[in-house]
């Protein structure tokens, strides 16, 4: 069958982009229907650990994180709830000099993009965090940034989306997007209850795909093949313990598999995640962590917070995010078909930077042009020449 | 060859009887067991310097119990036996084994799971304070270390179990004020019927049932548990009886519990396709007759696989280790395999007489008042899934695990999941199979942080 309205936007995947970019594009007056193969935040949005971190992220993605953290603040008023967003700093820390320098080198560059970081030597750090591991040599505190959970932000977008009259459509996979007429014919099969496998026909002007680590063969499809690479991130959590931990905590360290990072939930529970990724198979939807990193994370943890070796891990995921080779995104309009949008490939780091890029996607198929610069994560750097 | 590496999970009445095909088969396989002896929960054994008898410790089972600690008394020189040891984890073809503070990755050919059962629970006002306890706690405590959960106990529930260690806690010395059972006795002897494939079992059961009577411990069927009182722990139960009347019995201990729910986040783990019961009202792992299960090189056996009791786990066992040698390309007797299958049939029949005359009481969970903590170890209320339920939207069990933390904490829903499963259901208006299973994660049990992965030699 056919849908019967033909909407402004169809946007492809109910994850944090998606979600947020139907709810922005919803206030800017844009009919929306959103298409989601499950359940909307069920992937990367759902899973990941729930960093709300600008430092780290490439300079050039620092406006973009800006506008994004200017939304979180806004999440009560914008969503109705909070999403237990804590803005209670979120810190850097080193172990070895090299690392220590380009941490150094970091906050210093990303003064200009107005993030102020502040440095804290082996005594401040200890005088500041006494539950830090003494060996640590540097830290460098977001003191505007923190945490939240994951869970709850993407389902919320989607219900505020639907509260400002989109149509949120979940278990419906998207088969095939074909140009037709001005505007576009999305054709999709019912994944779940009682019309199981039964085909239905969306009609939209525009097209936006935010299906994640499955975008990159929607874009292969547009004929815009890119090399995106799909990955399971390691993630666990301890039992509660008592709240001590305030910052959200990183390791940054060029060495392979020593980067972990976590963070203590209002409840008790320290979430963890890093290390190394494994392979996922994007058939089956379903990601499971490696047993052998998550045993290589207990150790790099205990050494950020000794106190959490006598601790103990009550539950591990992982989840399917998309990564491209130069860790950014894509976002912008199809260089191939007018009309279609991307905005996917956050390469394990889409979280932070999730409320804005919808905010900033619906600005650009609303105006045709945005206020904060992406025109670095633009498809046609990965285009092949014929 | 190359040797055959056939991994065992479980030392109880199945692993015991897996291991021994195994062994008998010329094969020596790895028993991983959670516990330091082997037995399982039903044939535990006491601590070494403990005296009582077999007939005292196990009654009517005490040669079955005896049998099965010497048979695998017998077969531990043929085994790579793992008494303490916890499988955390499961990766294709790769057991994650974790003693004391050291993992071990234990790659094998065949993967037989004996994991057992544990109680299913229904919660009740008060059930989680100090002096409730489950069924299968209660019977621990008097079998492994000679102590009951209290001086006055309550019996709660439903099952066959809820009359055996009344039985057994009534024969021990202890005061039991009385067995409360949601099931209707009418709803028992209809089951009479199915019940009698297993002659013996079924004349236990009616024997147990008449030392409660002739020692005058009131037995209420059809009953409706109110509340578990007590300021400071257990004081007394408040029920509902069968004539509508509302009763309060003093008491300081209660034990309770409706049946058993397969133990199956390995087989999760495992990645086996899982069905649903409909007789149980339970998502249990998908098996073939002999116990294979859905992953290539998984089996699974006892209890939890089904929950057919100590007898069929015994059989199971067997038939699931004969399922591996046989895939593995041993050579394996049919007829062996055909006589198990008959004895298996037996009990499944005998199995739905059970669940005939203990139904699980779906309607007791869904009716669980707002304020009753639901998820004991992330305390979250009933009424806090049916509100998420009802404003935020969870078509399944995973999403509201996801919105309000049922199921997340340390117990990772095995003593939760079949009432927020209910109530959820109930909400949605939807049947119990709708709204799903949880997804089983590891680490099966909490793993400490100092644990640490085996140096390799």
């Amino acid at each position: 069958m056919t849908a019967d309205t033909d909407v402004d936007v169809i946007v492809v995947g109910g994850g944090l982009m998606g979600t947020s970019a139907a709810f922005f594009l919803r206030q800017r007056g844009y009919s929306v229907t959103l298409l989601e193969r499950g359940l909307v935040g069920q992937q990367a949005s759902g899973v990941n650990f729930g960093n709300v971190r600008r430092q780290g992220r490439p300079l050039e993605q620092l406006p973009l994180a800006n506008r994004s953290r200017e939304i979180w603040n806004r999440l009560p008023a914008l969503l109705g709830e909070d999403c237990e967003f804590l803005p209670c700093g979120q810190l850097r820390i080193c172990y070895d000099a090299d690392a220590a320098q380009n941490v150094e080198r970091y906050a210093h560059d990303a003064r200009d993009y107005g993030l102020e970081l502040e440095l804290l030597g082996p005594t401040a750090l200890r005088a500041r965090y006494p539950y830090i591991g003494h060996d640590a040599l540097l830290g460098s505190l977001g003191p505007q940034d923190g945490h939240a959970n994951p869970r709850l932000l993407t389902p919320a977008f989607a219900r505020a989306a639907v509260r400002e009259g989109a149509a949120v459509i979940e278990n419906t996979e998207v088969l095939a997007i074909e140009r037709q007429g001005d505007g576009f014919e999305v054709n999709t099969t019912r994944r779940a209850g009682p019309h199981n496998n039964s085909s239905t026909t969306y009609r939209g002007a525009a097209i936006l795909i935010t299906s994640g680590a499955w975008a990159g063969a929607m874009a292969a499809r547009l004929g815009e093949p890119v090399p995106l690479v799909a990955r399971g991130p390691q993630m666990g959590v301890t039992e509660p313990l008592p709240y001590r931990v305030e910052p959200s905590i990183g390791v940054k360290s060029d060495l392979p598999g020593q980067t972990v990072y976590l963070r203590q939930v209002s409840r008790g529970n320290i979430v963890f995640g890093g290390g190394y990724r494994n392979d996922v198979d994007l058939e089956a939807i379903r990601a499971y962590p490696a047993p052998e990193y998550t045993l290589h994370q207990l150790p790099l943890m205990a050494r950020v917070l000794p106190a959490m070796a006598k601790a103990h891990i009550i539950r591990t995921w992982s989840g399917i995010e998309g990564y491209l080779p130069d860790n950014l995104p894509i976002m912008g309009e199809s260089a191939k078909v007018s009309g279609v949008f991307y905005a996917f490939g956050f390469s394990g780091a889409g979280f932070q930077i999730g409320p804005g890029v919808g905010d900033v996607m619906a600005e650009l198929i609303a105006t045709g042009r945005t206020s904060t610069p992406i025109d670095s994560f633009h498809i046609r750097r990965f285009a092949t020449t014929e | 060859m190359a040797e055959l590496r056939v991994v065992i999970v479980g030392a109880g009445p199945a692993g015991v009887r897996a291991a021994q095909a195994c062994v008998e088969a010329g094969v020596r396989p790895t028993v991983i067991d959670e516990s330091g002896t082997s037995g399982g929960q039903i044939y535990r054994r006491q601590p070494a310097q403990f005296t009582r008898p077999y007939k005292a410790l196990y009654g009517f089972e005490a040669g079955k119990a005896k049998a099965i600690h010497c048979t695998f008394d017998d077969l531990v020189p043929h085994l790579d036996y793992r008494p303490n040891t916890l499988a955390w984890n499961v990766s294709p073809g790769v057991l994650h084994c974790v003693q004391g503070e050291v993992a071990e990755a234990l790659p094998f050919d065949a993967l037989i799971l004996a994991t057992g059962a544990t109680d299913r629970l229904l919660p009740v006002r008060g059930w989680t304070m100090a002096g409730c306890y489950s069924l299968g706690a209660a019977q621990i405590a008097l079998k492994a270390q000679a102590c009951a959960i209290g001086r006055r106990v309550v019996f709660l529930g439903t099952g066959p179990l809820l009359y055996l260690i009344s039985y057994q806690y009534a024969a021990a010395g202890v005061d039991v004020a009385a067995v409360l059972d949601t099931s209707p006795f009418l709803g028992q002897l209809n089951a009479l019927g199915p019940m009698a494939a297993r002659p013996t079992l079924l004349a236990k059961g009616i024997y147990y049932r008449a030392q409660l009577l002739l020692r005058g411990v009131p037995v209420h069927t059809s009953v409706t548990p109110l509340a578990i009182d007590g300021d400071d722990g257990v004081a007394a139960v408040r029920f509902r009886s069968g004539r509508g009347q509302e009763e309060q019995l003093a008491c300081d201990a209660v034990g309770m519990g409706f049946h058993l729910r397969s133990e199956t986040q390995l087989a999760d783990l495992a990645r086996c396709d899982f069905t649903f019961d409909p007789d149980l009202g339970q998502w249990v792992p998908q098996v073939d007759a002999d116990g294979r299960g859905s992953t290539s090189g998984v089996y699974l056996a006892g209890d939890g696989a089904r929950v057919l009791g100590a007898d069929a786990a015994e059989i199971s066992g067997e038939l699931a280790a004969l399922a591996a040698l046989s895939d593995l390309g041993l050579d394996v007797s049919t007829s062996r395999i055909d006589k198990l299958r008959r004895r298996q049939r037996r009990m499944e029949t005998f199995r739905r007489g059970l669940a005939t005359a203990f139904p699980w009481p779906a309607e007791l969970a869904r009716a669980v008042a707002d304020d009753v903590l639901l998820c004991r170890c992330e305390a979250i209320t009933a009424g806090q899934l049916r509100e998420a339920a009802a404003s935020q939207g969870a078509p399944e069990v995973n999403r509201a695990k996801a919105l309000v933390r049922v199921g997340m904490g340390r117990c990772q829903g095995r003593f939760c999941g079949a009432a927020a499963a209910e109530v959820l259901a109930e909400v949605r208006g939807d049947a119990l199979e709708q709204v799903g299973r949880l997804r089983g994660q590891a680490p099966v049990k909490p793993l400490a942080m100092t644990t640490r992965q085996e140096e390799k030699a």
